[in-house]
């Protein structure tokens, strides 16, 4: 695994980040990372003589490429990127073009993970300072070429649309004259930063580089891979978890035209052929018995059953204020339980990668949000050294962080293995569901007590699996999953006697991973629940009732006012409608949001309107804000609506879109969002609408049916008084 | 040998007849911009028109298509409607991750070519099979009116 401190070479430890940013995971998480704008090897400088720093190339003709560190699922960050770097370098950003990075996490490391991935709503809040420095230095460097040129002093000259302007004397030299002689040049030290008031790209609505190519079918995602002589490969894996193969009969399977091979691995089967559907054919025409092993016999309900055990236990203290032993023993005493299912991920891409074993090592074809990891999982399971490794990243059809696992690599390249050329391998939207690595169940168990309407004390319990355990384990400290209790040690309200502990409970059997939202989803369902139900016991207005204690979070109080403006909050309703809202500080943004829902008589809910109102500090591009917040709303409602994820005997249940349903145009409303203007530093904003949607539509069918809802998906049931709570 | 007039070219090729049209276009004529997404006619990224109707690639027999003109994203800006959709599209930054838009592009084209002026209504219709999993809705809806509204 590529993690961080145990990688060659590495500088100095740098702690990059400090205070001031909101979010567990920014505050308690420090990993060395080499200097992002540190000198380049030349090696990777073959876009043009000025290469001053990982991200930045620009050729004699003026031709400006800029190298993108993290990955495009549809966030829009290549753009973001893009944007940072044009601004500081003084681009002529119409002659800007972007490539993918290659895998190097000691150039393209993400700092706040400290190795090459993109995900926890990171990128601008991880980039902003490193790319504007980059940025900034290379300018410096092309201001330093053509004062030399001129005779003049580096501070007379300025720049501006990739031109270096000497205006005293009238000249200006454009940035692809001086590539040769500002490459020849010693990259500075640290230069000063633009004024934030300067800025000319940053905060604009600028158009996206990516979308072009995705109307007309130019776009290429790592699906659509096409090398000459490819075969086409499907694959079953068992499905019970952990199940392996026993025997395999493919003597039909071989008879299928097209059918090239059955590759028979010791946990999977893949069926190679001329294209998918002949894969497909022959993949359905093998007679396959598992050896389902000692998995087959977990259901939902033995998980359910050991969390709830699990979760009456104390857990690790992870942040204490006050006494919370005096806090609860003071006023009323009100307690209750949260229950968040398994989720898949679902990216509309389904899982892929081609691989082609060659004689001199293996090259891969994918779309990932993890780079370096691919790359060295791939070669250990190729036999290779890492260096014979060669990834090709794409632009992603969805990640939600699906693609922060290596699994799907691994299983193409052990296919691969058995097969001569390349073969690109594609999962079913079967297999893709019912073998993902799934968002934790979680159990959050709160006990409050309430004294003159305000919070006097709070006990905030998580139970649930420690997905950076595994994934990351230098940051699994202590028995403390930081990112299981995000957003549920740094919550926003003012609470004078505090506890949070966490309790590691992994299901059995059951593959955890990062869902859009991680540890914030869970946290902030709970805890805006929570705060509903409290609400209501004091008899406040649920967001007046916030609104008190949220004197240390002005930004977030600002954002509560405005959402409660501009969704009319207050105003009266129809029966069987209400209104919920919910606030976050999650992923260092400040987001208030109210959505407006109905629910008929026999329990569906239908969504009526949904507001939100967002300070993310510099809104390096307005427009990708408001489109990943009202995306993530509907990503966010869509789990909340429908999305669980049951095991029985074992098996996933759910396989497909049929019985794991997704939000569609007819269910969706109007979705406002208003951009607060601050100068503040960026915060995340693309796991944000995910964490959001759930607790304002849970609190709006509070409001509307007075059912408090504790568990997900919503229980029609429930609502419509088939059954009791 | 079999024959299809895709995007007003004749294209030869060997399949048998129950292979879906999605599979010939993407794995033998290496025709990528329609997209598989979950092979039963559920998600719709995988629309393409025939003669004109939206129809999803993923259960349609390659056979069953015969001397019928097919329409893939590659081709449908050379209509009105589909080039409209696809301006739309761009000026009100509709996409995120992009993967489901070829099949969103189509259904929509197809929808702005048989009821030029769709209300909300002919919307949530004609574009309730296609799923976005970025939940890029909003500014679909908003960008067909955008398509509608422009003269061609």
């Amino acid at each position: 695994m590529g993690v961080a401190n145990k990688l060659p070479g590495r500088p100095s430890r740098r702690h990059l980040l400090t205070g001031g940013l909101a979010g567990g995971f920014l505050l308690a998480f420090h990993l060395p990372v080499r200097a992002a704008n540190e000198p380049v090897p030349m090696a990777y400088a073959n876009e043009g003589p000025f290469a001053p720093n990982a991200f930045i190339r620009i050729d004699t003709t003026g031709k400006t490429t800029l190298v993108m560190p993290q990955v495009e699922m549809g966030q829009g960050i290549y753009t973001a990127v893009a944007m940072i770097l044009a601004e500081e370098l003084d681009a002529d950003y119409a002659q800007v073009t972007l490539q993918h990075a290659p895998p190097n996490d000691k150039l393209y490391a993400n700092p706040i993970f400290g190795l090459q991935a993109t995900g926890g709503s990171t990128s601008v809040r991880a980039f902003w300072l490193p790319l504007r420095k980059a940025g900034a230095g290379g300018r410096a460097l092309l201001v330093q070429a053509a004062a030399q040129q001129w005779q003049v002093e580096p501070a007379s000259c300025t720049t501006s649309n990739g031109q270096v302007i000497h205006a005293a004397s009238d000249r200006k030299l454009a940035y692809g004259a001086l590539a040769e002689a500002a490459g020849k040049l010693t990259p500075p030290g640290d230069v000063p930063l633009k004024d934030p008031k300067n800025f000319t790209l940053i905060g604009k609505p600028l158009k996206r580089f990516d979308t072009p190519d995705k109307t007309n079918g130019k776009v290429v995602y790592g699906i659509d891979a096409m090398l000459p002589g490819m075969k086409f490969a499907t694959l079953a894996q068992c499905p019970v978890f952990g199940g392996k193969v026993g025997k395999v009969d493919d003597s039909a399977a071989r008879k299928v035209p097209g059918v090239q091979k059955v590759v028979v691995l010791d946990d999977l089967v893949a069926v190679i052929g001329d294209h998918m559907w002949a894969a497909k054919k022959g993949l359905d025409a093998l007679v396959i018995t598992w050896n389902e092993g000692p998995n087959a016999k977990i259901s939902s309900q033995d998980i359910w059953d050991d969390l709830r055990v699990a979760s009456a236990k104390d857990g690790v203290v992870a942040k204490s204020t006050g006494d919370i032993a005096k806090g609860l023993a003071t006023g009323d005493r009100v307690g209750a339980s949260y229950e968040l299912p398994f989720l898949a991920h679902a990216t509309m891409e389904p899982l892929n990668c081609t691989v082609q074993f060659k004689p001199d090592g293996c090259e891969i074809w994918t779309g990932t949000q993890i780079m370096a990891r691919v790359q060295s999982e791939a070669a250990k399971a190729a036999g290779l050294p890492v260096e014979k490794v060669t990834v090709n990243n794409h632009l992603i059809g969805g990640g939600f962080g699906r693609r922060l696992e290596p699994d799907m690599v691994v299983a193409a390249v052990r296919v691969a293995k058995q097969v001569d050329g390349p073969v690109k391998v594609v999962w079913t939207r079967e297999e893709d569901i019912q073998h993902d690595v799934y968002r934790p169940v979680y159990r959050d168990t709160i006990s409050a007590s309430l004294s003159g309407g305000k919070i006097v004390g709070w006990k905030y319990r998580v139970a649930g699996s420690s997905i950076l355990a595994r994934w990351l384990p230098p940051a699994f400290q202590n028995g403390i999953d930081i990112d299981a209790v995000d957003a549920a040690v740094d919550m926003p309200y003012d609470i004078p006697n505090f506890r949070v502990e966490y309790v590691r409970a992994e299901p059995p059997a059951v593959p955890t991973g990062f869902w859009r939202g991680v540890g914030p989803n869970n946290n902030v369902f709970a805890i805006e629940c929570f705060m509903d139900e409290l609400a209501r016991k004091v008899g406040k207005d649920p967001i007046a009732f916030r609104r008190d204690m949220l004197g240390k979070a002005p930004r977030l109080q600002a954002a509560l006012d405005l959402v409660a403006e501009k969704s009319n909050w207050g105003q009266a309703l129809p029966a069987r409608v209400g209104r919920g809202v919910s606030a976050q500080p999650a992923f260092g943004s400040f987001i208030a949001t109210v959505v407006e829902a109905e629910v008929d008589e026999q329990g569906e809910v239908r969504l009526r309107r949904v507001t939100s109102a967002v300070d993310t500090g510099i809104a390096v591009n307005p427009d990708t804000i408001a489109a990943q917040l009202q995306g993530g709303l509907i990503f966010g409602l869509t789990a909340a609506l429908y999305g669980e994820i049951t095991i029985d005997k074992g098996r996933v249940q759910q396989s497909n879109f049929n019985n794991y349903r997704m939000l569609r145009i007819d269910e969706v409303p109007q979705i406002d969002v208003h951009v607060i203007k601050s100068g503040e530093a960026p915060g995340g904003i693309g796991e944000t609408g995910a964490t959001a949607g759930p607790p304002a539509l849970r609190n709006a069918i509070y409001a509307a049916t007075g059912v408090a809802l504790r568990r997900l998906p919503i229980d029609r049931d429930l609502l419509a008084g088939r059954k009791k709570s | 040998m079999a024959t299809l007039k895709i995007n007003g070219e004749q294209k030869t090729f060997e399949a048998p007849d129950d292979m879906p049209l999605l599979w010939v276009l993407r794995d033998v004529l290496g025709m990528t911009g329609t997209k598989f997404g979950c092979g039963i006619a559920q998600c719709g990224a995988c629309t393409v028109h025939i003669d004109g109707k939206p129809v999803r690639s993923c259960l349609l027999p390659v056979g069953a298509v015969r001397d019928r003109a097919v329409t893939t994203i590659e081709g449908v800006g050379a209509s009105s409607a589909g080039a409209k959709v696809q301006k739309a599209w761009l000026d009100l930054e509709v996409i995120q991750c992009g993967y489901c838009q070829s099949g969103q592009i189509m259904s929509a084209a197809a929808l702005l070519a048989a009821t030029p002026n769709p209300d909300d209504s002919d919307i949530d219709a004609a574009m309730a099979g296609n799923i976005c999993r970025c939940g890029t809705y909003v500014r679909i809806r908003a960008a067909i009116k955008r398509a509608a509204s422009e003269q061609s």
